[in-house]
This record gives C-alpha cells, sequence and structure tokens, in this order.
C-alpha cells in the first residue's frame, strides 16, 4: 500500500474546477512536450469519454492548451493558457474522438514542434491529479510520473540497459521500476526507469552522450 | 517506525503514550517516511495555508464566475448579509459558511486553490480553520497545526475508505474535508485526541449516505453549497464534542459504515451526474445549455 504523506491528503496545490480534468490534463500535456522535446507550434488533441464529454465546462481544453507551454497546474494563468497561445502563435484543435477501451480521461496530443518533428503521445488522467502514458509515436509505454521517470529512446541491441543502469549506480540513483518496450527486435525501443532519487542535468548528459543507438532522452520530473 | 498509525484508534494510543496531540504525531510520521526535517514540512504547510487564505479572500471580495457560468459570486452575497445584518446562525458561523463557497466558488473559476483532500471539497478546511484563526487571534503557526490534524483525519480515511465522490459518494468527499476541519477544530481550542475523533466520527455521520450528484458532472452545483453545510456541520461537530459528548459508534467504524453505505451507492449517485439533481429536469436543461445535446 502507498505510504501517504500529509500532502497527498491536503495538496496537490492547483487550478479548478477538478483534479482529474484540469490538473490531470495540465500535467499530461506537460509530459506530452517533454517527450516532444522541443517547443510546440502545432497541436491537436484528441479527447475521448469524459473528456470529449466535458472538457469545457472543466476547462481541460485550457489545461492542455497550458501544459503544452510547459505550464504547471497550480500556474494562475492556466486560464488564460488559450489566449497566451494564440499570440504565441501556436495552433491548437480539440477533436472529440473514440479512442477504444480505454480510461474515459483520455487524450491523444499529435503535436508538432519548431524542428517539423511530430510526436504523438497517448495518456489518461486517472484522479487525484495523477496519470499514465501508455502510448509514444506508436509504441506501447507506461509510466505514472509519481516518481522521477527517464525516458529514454533508443535502439534495441545488447548492452544498452547495462550501459543505462551504470550511469544511475554511479550517481548512486536507486531504480524503483524499469521497463523496456520496443517495436521489433533491433528496432526503435523505449527505456522507462523510475527512480527513487531526483535525476540531475549531469545524468542526463551522460546518458545522451552514450552513442547514436541513443536518440533522445527526457526527465519528466515526480508530481 | 515508531510514529506509524492504520486508524483512529492507533493514532489516540501514540498521542497518549507519548503525551501528544495528533498534529504532533502526525509531523513525526511525516518527517519518518519523507526524510525531511520538520521544519520544511511545517514550512511547505504554511505555503498551503497562504494560498488557502488567498482563495478565500478572493473568493469573498471579487466578482468570480465559474467557467459553464453556474455558479460564483453567492460567498459575496452571504459575506454582505453578515457583515449589515443580524444573521439567524450568527457571525462566525455564517463566515466560516462564506469563506468555504467563496474557495469553491474561485476553484469553479479556474483559480488557484489547495485540494483538501479534493479540489470539489476544498473549501470547507480553509472555511472552518481561517474564520476559527481570526476569531481567537491564532498565529498561522498555529493554524498549520490545524492543517496538519486534518490531514490525520484524512490520511486515515483515504487508507481505510475513499475520499473520492467516485467512488463513495458526497459523504465520502465533503464528509472527509468536515470531519478533517472538524478534528482540527477540537484540537485548536485545547480538545483532546479522544474528543477531536469524536467531532470526525459525528461529523461523518450527520451526512452519511449523502449522495454525488453534480449538475453537468461539473465541480459547481450543488458542490459549492455541499461545501457550505459540510463547514457548518464541521463547526456544530467540533462544538458537541468539545462538550463531551462522544460519537456512540467510533470513529474508525463509522469511517468503515461510511465505505460500506459508497460501495452500495448505485453509479448513478456517485459523480456521473446521471442521478440525484442532476438528473432532475432543471438539472438536464443546465446540461444540455452547457454541453449541447451530444451527451
Amino acid at each position: 500500500m502507498k505510504n501517504y504523506s500529509m500532502f497527498d491528503v491536503i495538496g496537490p496545490r492547483m487550478i479548478g474546477p477538478s483534479s482529474s480534468h484540469t490538473a490531470g490534463a495540465a500535467r499530461l500535456s506537460k509530459v506530452a512536450r517533454k517527450i516532444g522535446g522541443e517547443e510546440i507550434t502545432e497541436v491537436t488533441f484528441y479527447l475521448h469519454g469524459s473528456f470529449a464529454k466535458t472538457y469545457k465546462g472543466h476547462g481541460t481544453d485550457r489545461a492542455l492548451v497550458a501544459g503544452i507551454q510547459g505550464m504547471e497546474p497550480n500556474d494562475e494563468n492556466l486560464r488564460n493558457a488559450m489566449e497566451i497561445a494564440l499570440e504565441k502563435g501556436i495552433k491548437f484543435e480539440f477533436v472529440e474522438a473514440d479512442l477504444g477501451e480505454v480510461h474515459p480521461n483520455t487524450v491523444k496530443i499529435i503535436m508538432k514542434g519548431i524542428s517539423g518533428k511530430t510526436t504523438e503521445v497517448i495518456g489518461s488522467s486517472v484522479g487525484g491529479g495523477n496519470i499514465k502514458v501508455f502510448r509514444i509515436n506508436g509504441l506501447d509505454v507506461e509510466f505514472t510520473g509519481e516518481y522521477p521517470t527517464l525516458l529514454i529512446r533508443h535502439i534495441d541491441k545488447p548492452g544498452a540497459i547495462a550501459k543505462v543502469s551504470l550511469i544511475l549506480s554511479e550517481y548512486d540513483i536507486n531504480i524503483a521500476f524499469m521497463r523496456v518496450f520496443r517495436q521489433s527486435k533491433g528496432k526503435d525501443a523505449f527505456m522507462i526507469i523510475e527512480t527513487d532519487n531526483s535525476i540531475n542535468e549531469e545524468v542526463i548528459g551522460k546518458t545522451k552522450a552514450l552513442g547514436e543507438d541513443f536518440i533522445s532522452v527526457y526527465l519528466i520530473d515526480a508530481l | 517506525m515508531d510514529f506509524e498509525f492504520n486508524n483512529g484508534r492507533e493514532c489516540i494510543d501514540l498521542c497518549n503514550q507519548n503525551n501528544k496531540k495528533i498534529w504532533e504525531v502526525m509531523l513525526e510520521r511525516e518527517a519518518a517516511i519523507t526524510g525531511k526535517e520538520k521544519n520544511e514540512i511545517i514550512h511547505y504547510m504554511m505555503d498551503n495555508l497562504q494560498i488557502m487564505k488567498n482563495a478565500v479572500r478572493k473568493g469573498l471580495y471579487e466578482d468570480v464566475k465559474s467557467v459553464s457560468g453556474l455558479v460564483g459570486g453567492d460567498a459575496k452575497k452571504l459575506r454582505e448579509r453578515y457583515e449589515n445584518h443580524k444573521t439567524l446562525s450568527g457571525y462566525r458561523m455564517n463566515k466560516a459558511v462564506a469563506s468555504a463557497m467563496a474557495v469553491l466558488e474561485v476553484n469553479a473559476a479556474m483559480g488557484q486553490i489547495v485540494a483538501a483532500p479534493t479540489a470539489g471539497s476544498s473549501g470547507i478546511l480553509p472555511g472552518v480553520l481561517i474564520t476559527v484563526a481570526e476569531s481567537f487571534e491564532l498565529s498561522d503557526e498555529e493554524t498549520v497545526r490545524g492543517l496538519i490534524t486534518a490531514s490525520a483525519i484524512g490520511y486515515i480515511i483515504t487508507r481505510n475508505a475513499t475520499v473520492a465522490g467516485a467512488e463513495g459518494g458526497c459523504q465520502a468527499e465533503t464528509g472527509a474535508a468536515a470531519a478533517m476541519a472538524a478534528a482540527a477544530a477540537v484540537e485548536l481550542m485545547g480538545g483532546s485526541p479522544e474528543q477531536a475523533f469524536h467531532a470526525a466520527a459525528i461529523t461523518i455521520k450527520n451526512i452519511m449516505g449523502l449522495v454525488c450528484d453534480p449538475i453537468a458532472g461539473l465541480v459547481e452545483a450543488p458542490c459549492v453549497k455541499r461545501n457550505a453545510i459540510g463547514t457548518a456541520n464541521a463547526l456544530i461537530s467540533a462544538d458537541i464534542a468539545l462538550a463531551g459528548i462522544e460519537s456512540i459508534i467510533p470513529f474508525d467504524e463509522v469511517v468503515e459504515a461510511m465505505y460500506r453505505v459508497g460501495r452500495m451507492m448505485p453509479c448513478e449517485l456517485r459523480e456521473t451526474a446521471l442521478g440525484g439533481l442532476a438528473a432532475t429536469p432543471t438539472g438536464l436543461e443546465i446540461q444540455k445549455r452547457i454541453f449541447g445535446e451530444q451527451k
């Protein structure tokens, strides 16, 4: 059982009205932006289930647009996020969609960055501001963002995991959970490492420097 | 760990064995599980108190309106009444209730709040504690202790039952918030840990069975007024406990009963907007106005 902190009870600090429809939505798109890895110029949000039905009343639309610009779920500017995005020239669109047998608060985010690269992220807001990301660019993944999370896109080759875990052990970072997801043998893969300790820029830099088989490295801070 | 507890009984025993208040035991527990300094924990909770105060002020004095347009401005109306008229339930009660409504209105208007324990029940704890603190001239340091006492009650309910309306109905959500506030108020007024738990138990008993039936599924109506009544419930229950009146059913059994009642509720009455007030002709009409015909 989770060891509840007093701040799980009195917290999080957030912009209302709903921890799942507002705070969780902001967090999901903020994580998506991290995965995109750059400023976003165009984005389409495919809203499923309860998100599709009630997004306007809960400000889910504003929260999503806030997160995609990197705002935190407790940013006072969240309610004006759509106006701010328009001023920056960010194009955004909402589409009601059936994403299949998924959590009622699920969104598919397809975004284009300043480099022209397109990234697709699917995730759910599972309650209390908590999230679960389960698909990135068509690859099945799974992480919640409850822990500091390292997200490494790499080529599926022997030794890849050992190289990364060696760096983490050098910095005395304990791995809480680790999973590897791949498209097919020898192709694109994701390593998702959730840790007990916070991860600094040096660790990210060293991981990025491991070689061309390591395509991208992102850090998602804990909730 | 020395200060771990799983329910109300264990919490009270820890308090009595160590001659500590609930907030002190909870603070010891928090320091042990997080490895953080007590000062750091108190400092973080102090920031939560400031956000709560800001939300109360904003809702009481500014014009707030929810995104859907359904709620906003009622806290201000109630403030104008208790400031300028003799009220039936008195100045302090009305002020606490208006403050709770203020926070929920700010929440619905996409303002900043602290979930306590949820966004939908975030008005009750600030409503009770900030008003009690003002009335009895308590410092912020003392008020923060109240928040910590409240968090102990909320932790026990989260651990053994639920605080989510979608799972246990409004009795679980605003019920937990009110129980937290009642216990905190008792402890702030010098009551014993036993009295604090009696107040929490009485609070939940008073609204057992309350359904979660938000109009159009939004955290607006009846949520603002359910926070109002939760605040009144907390203050009355705290006074009952401080008078030495006990809950006949112990807190832990009340929490378990509340959880069972929640599980018996049909899904229509657990935040789905398919039953209760949401399913009334007016409720449905409002839903149609906000979301169109699609739903």
